[in-house]
Parts: structure tokens; C-alpha cells; sequence
């Protein structure tokens, strides 16, 4: 079912856990499934110097969030913010066609993420 | 030990090597269409009919009651469509419950779309129906009660036989009989299935979930009850089921309904205590792991549970890596991606639905495997827990 580079990211995610002192913090829950994640980033010189997530979700939803925090991990928060589910999905390379939804969560949560630490840096 | 650990029995079983012996002959050799008249056809003929017989003995009733189908799927729909549109002129009303396998489900509320009554009766905590509840719901109006022999998905037990009573009891004095479907597709092997002592008018089996082939199956039906066939053609089972026999299929569906039957005791002997070993010890786990279905009044095979704050898919993936198969009631793992309605119809919320967990054993597993998979749950369980943010909230 899944590409095993999903089944690689679901065994072995990189970047799960917490940040004690996060700049950021982006909570998503999938509407469709009932599934959860948290992205946790530090950002230094305005670029993304540390993300973490936590997700409870199917093996596309791990394998999602684990790739994704790879993709945005030293990206400046404008290239971060380009990061699309479709782009998540791809990096896969694919998932199956029911599992698309899942790639919405990681994508959601690092622009959440994103719009929090804007909204605490205003200035 | 084996390499897999197949827990999933209760998705399907693989074929008895004695089953597929006796079906081998009538694809090659014995290949004579059943309703022909030379001696080739003779020879399968009486092949359909001695399975026949031996679904009759098992049943507890005449070779006459016996339909092979194509398996539990068609059985039900068969049932359902052939009383409702047989007695539509006397009634309109379905009872069903609220655990159903979906070739219930559907079936019902297709026909409600239809413009047939429905009452869905619900369950307790356990999954059980109470019998006052079936009660309740019959009106002058309803014309079939389908209710299943045992779940799929967490191993109740229905109080069948309370149920038949009921019904013949109801019928007195009245100008008909409340008519009784039960699915018995995972009572088969495990379960009494006498259609006399359950007080059934229609009961569904499917070989493929008792080591028989798959796409193969049986409706009983009660001799003078109104049924009018879905399917016609060219009026092959005595015009209930339309079509050339599936000859290996219902000789295969025949011969492991057989042997399952008198099996039965020693599957008992098997399956419970490897079961109550695989619950014991995966509720030992710890907090937040919850048996779902009836403490006793279960399948000798089903142990299933659900985790608090883990999904399901992502056990079953974890499960796989280490030679597990397994299923789950999560909305992640169906196609609709929606929790298993059964779950939440026992009052577990969605969210837990979500980290269901179903392990049903077979003649194949023994107590190293189920070791092997109490040594290896531990482990997947705080990893995936250790991953959710709903822990660390
Ligand atoms: C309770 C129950 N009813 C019906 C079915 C459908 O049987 P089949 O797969 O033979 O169509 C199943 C199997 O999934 C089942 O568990
Ligand atoms: S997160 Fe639920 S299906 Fe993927």
C-alpha cells in the first residue's frame, strides 16, 4: 500500500518530540479521520533552526509530518511557508489516493506554526 | 514458530488441505454442468446434493432448506430482499441492530430509501442486544427481525435463541409469523448453529471464514416461509438462487462446514485458551487499553481492544513490521474513513474508535506466537504513544 519511503519515515521519523521554548507552535486536527499533529519550530535569523512534531495518525499521517519537517528544517520562514501538501506527497513519492488528505495535516501545521510565531514577532 | 503470525481469522482463513482435495476433482474432471442429463452431469449432481446433505446435518435441517450462494455477503442481501419484497403486502418494517456486518446495514438502509421501515435496535457497552429492546420494537407492521449469531469485529455473543422465542411467542394468535434472519458467518465452527434451537427462519454462513473457499456460501430457509428469490434465471436451488452451481465451491463450502462442525469442540479447546492469554496479557499492558465486546460471552477466537490516544493503522503497520497481521476498526484504515460503526454503537467515542485493535486466532497460531506478539505490543504501543501529542498535552 504504502511506497517504502513512507514505510521508512513511519519507522524511523525524524524530528519527533517537543521544543521546550518553541518560537512557534501549529495544532491540526484532520476533519476527515479524526487525526491529530503538533509542529513545534525554533527560528533563529528568520529562518527555521529546529522543528518537531508529534502526530497521532495512520502511517501516511507519520510518514507526512516526518518528511515535512526534513523539507522546512534551515529554510527561511518565506521558503517554509511555500511547502505544499502536494510537495509533501511527491517527496514521498506518492501516496495512495484515499491517504491525500493526510499530507493536508503536516503542510497546515507548519503554516500554523509559521502565522503563531509571526503573530508573537510583530514588529 | 511461523514467520507470519496471521491474526486476522476473522477477515478470512485459508483453505483445508482436506477441503481442497475433495473440491480439486470437480474443475477438471468431474466438470459436467449439474442440470444436464448424460452421466458426466450425474456425477456433480450428486456431488451438489451430498454437500447439500451435509449443510443439512449440520444445520439441523432438511437438504430441501439448503441455497449455496456466493458467500455471507449474498446470503444476507438474500434473506433481507426476499422477505421484505415477498411479504410487502402485509408489512413494511425491518429490525435489525446496531452491530451489523455492512451486507446488513446497507442492505436495510437501502430498502429505508426504498420506502421500507426500519427500527436499528441498540446495544449495551458489551455489544449485546437485549431482548426487551427486539421486543419493543416489533410492530404489526414488521416483517423481519436480522440480527447476527456473534460480531466481526468484537466477538459478542446475541442471545439468538432468546430471540427466536421471543418471536414464536409473539406469533401466537396472530395471522403471521414474525420471520428471523441470523448471520452466522463467524458463528460457524465456534458456535452451535442448529437453526431449531436458535428459532431462525433464515441463517447465513460463508465458507471462506471456516477454511472453506472464498466466494462461497449457504442461506438456510425455512421450509413455507415467504421468500421471493432476488435472483432468477434458470431456476437452479429449487428456483431460490438462479445460476450454474459453483460445483467445487459448494462441494468445498460443504466439506469444511463439515469438518469445522466436528472440529468444533477441539477448536473450542484451542482457540480459548490462547484467547484468554492474548487478553490477559495485552490488558496488562497498562492504562488506557480497554477490552471492547463481552467478557465471556464471546468468540472462542476474538480478542480485540482499544488504545487510548494511538491510532489504528499505525499499530497494524507496526504490527506487520514484526510478522503480525491484524485489523483495526479505525477510520483510517476504512475506506470511508469513518470509525467502525460497531465501535461507536457500543458507546466508545470516535476518537478512541480510532485506536481499535482486532486479533482473531485460528487453528495456525499457538502460544509462541501469541508471546511473541504480547513481547512485541508493548514496545509499539509506547513508541506510537511517545509520538502522539495527546499524551503530552
Ligand atoms: C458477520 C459477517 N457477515 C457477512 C460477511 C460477508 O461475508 P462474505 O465475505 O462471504 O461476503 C462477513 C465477512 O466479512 C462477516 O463477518
Ligand atoms: S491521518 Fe487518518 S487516514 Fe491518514
Amino acid at each position: 500500500m504504502y511506497s517504502d519511503l513512507v514505510m521508512d519515515h513511519f519507522r524511523n521519523p525524524r524530528n519527533v518530540g517537543t521544543i521546550e521554548d518553541a518560537d512557534g507552535v501549529g495544532n491540526v486536527g484532520n476533519p476527515v479521520c479524526g487525526d491529530v499533529m503538533q509542529m513545534m519550530i525554533k527560528v533563529k535569523e528568520n529562518r527555521i533552526e529546529d522543528i518537531k512534531f508529534q502526530t497521532m495518525g495512520c502511517g501516511a499521517a507519520i510518514a507526512t509530518s516526518s518528511i515535512s519537517t526534513e523539507m522546512v528544517m534551515g529554510k527561511t520562514l518565506d521558503e517554509a511557508r511555500e511547502l505544499s501538501n502536494k510537495a509533501v506527497a511527491e517527496a514521498l513519492g506518492g501516496l495512495p489516493p484515499a491517504k491525500m488528505h493526510c499530507s493536508n495535516l503536516a503542510a497546515d501545521a507548519i503554516h500554523l506554526a509559521l502565522d503563531d510565531y509571526k503573530s508573537k514577532h510583530k514588529n | 514458530m511461523n514467520n507470519l503470525v496471521y491474526l486476522d481469522h476473522a477477515a478470512t482463513t485459508p483453505v483445508h488441505p482436506r477441503v481442497l482435495e475433495e473440491m480439486l476433482p470437480y474443475f477438471t474432471e468431474h466438470y459436467g454442468n449439474p442440470s444436464s442429463v448424460y452421466s458426466l452431469a450425474q456425477e456433480t449432481r450428486g456431488a451438489v446434493e451430498g454437500a447439500r446433505q451435509g449443510v443439512a446435518d449440520v444445520v439441523g435441517a432438511s437438504p430441501r432448506d439448503i441455497v449455496f450462494t456466493s458467500g455471507g455477503t449474498e446470503s444476507d442481501n438474500a434473506a433481507i430482499r426476499g422477505v421484505v419484497w415477498a411479504l410487502r403486502k402485509h408489512g413494511d418494517h425491518i429490525v435489525t441492530s446496531a452491530v451489523e456486518h455492512h451486507a446488513i446495514i446497507d442492505t436495510c438502509h437501502q430498502l429505508e430509501k426504498l420506502g421500507f421501515k426500519l427500527t436499528v435496535v441498540p446495544v449495551d457497552s458489551y455489544g449485546m442486544v437485549r431482548v426487551e429492546d427486539v421486543e419493543k420494537a416489533i410492530t404489526d407492521k414488521t416483517v423481519l427481525v436480522t440480527i447476527m449469531m456473534a460480531n466481526n469485529e468484537m466477538g459478542t455473543i446475541q442471545p439468538i435463541a432468546d430471540i427466536g422465542a421471543l418471536l414464536k411467542e409473539m406469533s401466537k394468535g396472530k395471522p403471521r409469523k414474525v420471520l428471523f434472519h441470523t448471520d452466522a458467518v463467524q458463528a460457524a465452527g465456534a458456535l452451535d448453529i442448529k437453526v431449531n434451537k436458535l428459532g431462525v427462519d433464515f441463517l447465513s454462513l460463508s465458507a471462506h471464514k471456516y477454511y472453506g473457499p472464498k466466494g462461497t456460501g449457504v442461506l438456510y430457509i425455512r421450509r413455507g416461509v415467504n421468500f421471493l428469490p432476488p435472483q432468477s434465471g434458470g431456476g437452479q436451488e429449487r428456483n431460490r438462487r438462479a445460476g450454474t452451481e459453483n460445483v467445487p465451491g459448494i462441494v468445498g463450502c460443504a466439506a469444511a462446514l463439515k469438518l469445522a462442525d466436528e472440529k468444533r469442540e477441539a477448536y473450542l479447546k484451542h482457540c480459548v485458551p490462547l484467547r484468554d492469554r492474548l487478553i490477559q496479557g495485552v490488558l496488562s499492558i497498562g492504562e488506557g487499553v480497554h477490552l471492547t465486546g463481552h467478557p465471556t460471552d464471546r468468540l472462542p477466537n476474538s480478542a480485540s481492544f482499544y488504545f487510548d490516544n494511538i491510532e489504528g493503522e499505525s499499530i497494524l503497520l507496526s504490527l506487520d513490521f514484526e510478522g503480525v497481521a491484524a485489523s483495526s476498526g479505525s477510520a483510517c484504515t476504512s475506506a470511508s474513513l469513518e470509525p467502525s460503526h460497531v465501535l461507536l454503537a457500543m458507546g466508545i467515542p470516535a476518537e478512541q474508535a480510532h485506536g481499535s485493535l482486532r486479533l482473531t486466532l485460528g487453528w495456525d497460531n499457538d502460544e509462541a506466537q501469541v508471546d511473541h506478539v504480547l513481547g512485541v505490543l508493548p514496545g509499539i504501543v509506547n513508541r506510537l504513544k511517545a509520538m502522539s501529542p495527546l499524551v503530552h498535552q
